[in-house]
C-alpha cells in the first residue's frame, strides 16, 4: 500500500517495521479480596522489571560504556528499596486495592517529595522514579514495554511523533528509517534523521495505524513515498532505487576535499550545524570545515543541573580543536524557552512562548548564567578560531547589552591572568523580522550575521510550522523572506570586513542555496549530511548564473513559482538532486 | 543498640553514587539501620528515604543500629562516610 508524507531526510530504507507507541497508562483503583494473590502478582511484576533492566544494563554496557548502564543499576535499586516496596505492599495490605492502584500512590508520592526538592539532583531524580512506576505498572497489566535501544534486527521505526528522548535512546545500528503520523521537516524527528543520514517520512497521518510491526515497510525519504507490505515488483525496483542512490552519494563522496567554489572561482564557506562534540564525527566525514552553529543549549538540555563553566569549556575546546586548521566554530549562546525547556531552570507559563522569555532575552535577565558559559566560550576561544553568536536579538541594544556583559568576562579573565581570543568575533542570528529589517544598524555592532530561517519564517510568516493546519503557508521561498535575506547580506557587506552566513534549514536546501549563492550569502550551515550536495550545486554554477537565477527569482510573485523555476533551472544546468 | 556520630565531609553529601554506595554497604548487615539528623530517621537501606533527607557535605548524622551485628554494622558505615566515599575531586 503507497502512502505519501512528507520527505524529511533522503534516502530508501527497506526494512522491517516497528511500530512505536506509546500506550497512554490508565490505573484504575478495584478492591481485592485475595491480598495473598495481590501480593504474589505484584512481587512477580517487580522480579520482571527487574530482569528487564538487568538485560538492558548488560547490553548497554557492551554496546555502550558502564556509564550509560549505571541508570539502570539505578532503576534496580528502586526496585528493592524497603520503603518503596514496602509502602506498596502495606497499602496493599491495608486498604485492599490492586497492586497498581498502589504502585501508583506510592510513586506519585514520591515523584512529588523528589520533584519539590531544590536541589537538581534530586529533582531530576523524580523522573528515574516515574520510570520505574511505569514499568512496574506495565508489567504488572501485561502492557509490553516497547524499546528500541536494542534490536535484533534492521527496522524502520513507525510513530506517531518522536521525541528527543525516544532518538537519543535507540538503537542507532539498526534503525534504519522512519516513518510517522505528524511532524514537518524542521520538526525534531526531521533533523535528527538528517544528522543519523537515515531516510524519513513525516506527516503520513496514519501510517501508525496502516502498517503493522513486522511487516515489510519501503520508505523514500526522497520523494515522500512509503509502501507498506510491498509487492515482489515493488521490492525490486527500490532495491534498484537504493542502490542508485548510493552510487550517487559515493559521487558525492568525492566532493569532500574539494572546496565550495563556483566554476568562476568565487568561493564560499560551507560548514555545519551540530548540537555536540559526538556531532563533528559526521561533519568531518562530509566534508564540512567548520561548524556555523553549535547549538550550545543540547549541553544544558542534557544535563540534570546547570552545566559548570569546566563542563562547557570542555565541550566547545573538544569541537574548537577539531576545526582549528579549518573554519573555526560559531557557538551560539544558551537558546532556551519557547519549545525547549531545562527541567532545573523553571520558567512561568507564558501564553505564547515564543513571543517571551527565550534566548538572548533569558540570558540577559539571568547574568551570572549568561556569564558563566560566556567565560567558557572565552576560555575555548584561545584553541582555535572561535566566535561567539547571540540568538533572538530584535534590536541593537540587546546587542549592546550582551557585548558588555561579555566585556566584563575578558576583564575578569585578563585579572585571573587566563588566556583567550582578544579578537573573538562577535555576531547574531537574524531570526526576527526587526532585526532583518535593521540590519544596516546592527552591523555596526557585530562582525556577522547569521540567518535563522526556521524561525524568521515563522515569525515573518506568522506560521507555527508544527501546527498541521497552517503549516503550509511555512515557505523560506515566500518574497517576503528572499528580501529580507536579500537585505542582510546586502547591509553587512556595505561594511568592510564583515559576513553574512545562514545556518537555517533553507541554506542545506538545493533550490534555495543556488539563490542564495546568487544573492551573495557568504557562509551555508546545515546538517552534516545536506553538505556534500550543496558542495556539488555550488561546483556546478558559476556565480555569474547564479546571480542571474536570484535577480529572476526576486522578480516572481510566489514561492511556488520560484521553487518550479529554480528546480527547472537545475535540470538545465544538468544538475542531479536527491 | 549501638550508635555513633560522624560528619558528611565528601562534596556531594549522600547524593547519587553515595547514597547508593551507603546502602549496598547497610543492605550486607542484618541489622535494623538508620540515619538520624536533628528530628529527621531515616532507614539507612533505602535509597529513597535516604536520598529524601537531601542530606548535603557538612552535615552531621548518626548512624544507629539495632541486631546482631550492629557493632560491624556501624563502625563499616562511620569508616565509609569518613573516607568521603573516595571521591575523587
Amino acid at each position: 500500500m503507497l502512502k505519501k508524507g512528507i520527505n524529511a531526510s533522503p534516502g530508501i530504507a527497506i526494512a522491517r517495521a516497528i511500530v512505536y507507541v506509546k500506550q497512554e497508562l490508565t490505573v484504575v483503583q478495584q478492591s481485592i479480596d485475595d491480598v495473598q494473590a495481590e501480593l504474589d502478582r505484584f512481587n512477580a511484576a517487580v522480579a520482571k522489571s527487574k530482569d528487564q533492566l538487568n538485560t538492558l544494563k548488560e547490553k548497554t554496557a557492551s554496546e555502550m560504556s558502564e556509564e550509560e548502564a549505571a541508570i539502570f543499576d539505578a532503576h534496580s535499586m528502586f526496585l528493592e528499596d524497603p520503603e518503596f516496596v514496602g509502602a506498596i505492599t502495606q497499602a496493599v495490605e491495608n486498604n485492599k486495592i490492586n497492586a497498581e492502584a498502589a504502585t501508583k500512590a506510592v510513586v506519585d508520592q514520591f515523584y512529588a517529595m523528589f520533584d519539590a526538592m531544590d536541589d537538581p539532583y534530586f529533582k531530576g531524580r523524580a523522573a528515574d522514579i516515574q520510570d520505574v512506576g511505569d514499568r512496574l505498572m506495565r508489567n504488572l497489566m501485561g502492557i509490553e514495554i516497547m524499546d528500541i535501544s536494542h534490536l535484533d534486527e534492521d527496522a524502520v521505526i513507525v510513530a506517531e511523533d518522536l521525541a528527543p528522548s525516544d532518538t537519543a535512546t535507540m538503537d542507532k545500528v539498526h534503525v534504519k528509517g522512519f516513518a510517522t503520523d505528524i511532524g514537518s521537516r524542521t520538526s525534531h524527528t526531521a533533523i535528527m534523521a538528517r544528522s543519523l543520514e537515515i531516510p524519513a517520512i513525516l506527516g503520513l497521518q496514519d501510517i501508525t495505524k496502516t502498517a503493522k510491526t513486522g511487516e515489510i515497510i519501503i520508505v523514500d525519504g526522497s520523494t515522500g513515498e512509503a509502501i507498506v507490505d510491498p509487492t515482489d515488483e515493488e521490492l525490486a525496483e527500490y532495491k534498484e532505487k537504493q542502490k542508485a542512490f548510493e552510487a550517487y552519494m559515493a559521487e558525492l563522496a568525492e566532493l569532500k576535499d574539494q572546496d565550495a567554489e563556483t566554476t568562476d572561482g568565487h568561493k564560499v564557506k560551507v560548514v555545519a550545524n551540530i548540537g555536540s562534540p559526538k556531532d563533528v564525527e559526521g561533519v568531518v566525514r562530509n566534508g564540512g570545515k567548520g561548524v556555523g552553529l553549535y547549538r550550545s543549549e543540547f549541553l544544558y538540555m542534557n544535563s540534570d543541573e546547570m552545566p559548570t563553566e569546566d563542563k562547557q569549556f570542555a565541550a566547545y575546546k573538544t569541537v574548537i580543536e577539531q576545526f582549528k586548521d579549518g573554519e573555526g566554530v560559531i557557538i551560539r549562546t544558551l537558546d532556551i524557552g519557547g519549545d525547549k525547556k531545562l527541567p532545573y531552570l523553571p520558567l512561568e507559563e507564558e501564553m505564547n512562548p515564543f513571543l517571551g522569555l527565550r534566548a538572548i532575552r533569558l540570558c540577559l535577565s539571568k547574568p551570572d548564567m549568561f556569564k558563566t558559559q560566556l567565560r567558557a566560550i572565552l576560555r575555548a576561544s584561545a584553541f582555535g578560531k572561535t566566535r561567539v553568536m547571540f540568538p533572538m536579538i530584535g534590536n541593537v541594544g540587546e546587542v549592546r547589552q550582551a557585548k558588555a556583559i561579555l566585556k566584563e568576562c575578558m576583564q575578569e579573565l585578563d585579572a585571573e591572568g587566563v588566556d583567550y581570543d582578544h579578537d573573538l568575533e562577535i555576531g547574531i542570528m537574524v531570526e526576527i523580522p526587526s532585526a532583518a529589517i535593521t540590519a544596516d544598524i546592527i552591523a555596526d555592532e557585530v562582525d556577522f550575521f547569521s540567518i535563522g530561517t526556521n524561525d524568521l519564517c515563522q515569525y515573518t510568516l506568522a506560521v507555527d510550522r508544527m501546527n498541521q493546519n497552517v503549516s503550509y503557508l511555512y515557505d523560506p521561498l515566500h518574497p517576503a523572506i528572499l528580501r529580507l535575506v536579500k537585505n542582510v547580506i546586502t547591509q553587512s557587506h556595505n561594511k568592510p570586513g564583515k559576513f553574512t552566513g545562514m545556518c537555517g534549514e533553507m541554506a542545506g536546501d538545493p533550490v534555495a542555496a543556488l539563490i542564495l549563492l546568487g544573492l551573495g550569502l557568504d557562509e551555508f550551515s546545515m546538517s552534516a549530511s545536506s553538505i556534500p550536495q550543496v558542495k556539488k550545486i555550488i561546483r556546478s554554477v558559476s556565480f555569474e548564473q547564479a546571480k542571474a537565477v536570484a535577480d529572476k527569482a526576486m522578480t516572481m510573485q510566489t514561492g511556488a513559482e520560484i521553487r518550479q523555476y529554480v528546480q527547472d533551472t537545475l535540470k538545465e544546468l544538468g544538475i542531479q538532486t536527491m | 543498640m549501638k550508635r555513633k556520630q560522624v560528619t558528611v565531609t565528601n562534596k556531594a553529601g549522600l547524593h547519587a553514587r553515595a547514597a547508593s554506595i551507603f546502602v549496598s554497604e547497610a543492605g550486607q548487615f542484618e541489622s535494623d539501620i538508620d540515619v538520624i539528623y536533628g528530628d529527621t530517621r531515616l532507614n539507612a537501606k533505602s535509597i529513597m528515604g535516604l536520598m529524601s533527607g537531601g542530606i548535603g557535605q557538612g552535615t552531621t548524622i548518626t548512624i544507629e543500629a539495632n541486631g546482631d551485628d550492629e557493632d560491624e554494622a556501624v563502625d563499616t558505615l562511620v569508616e565509609l562516610v569518613e573516607s568521603g566515599f573516595e571521591e575523587e575531586e
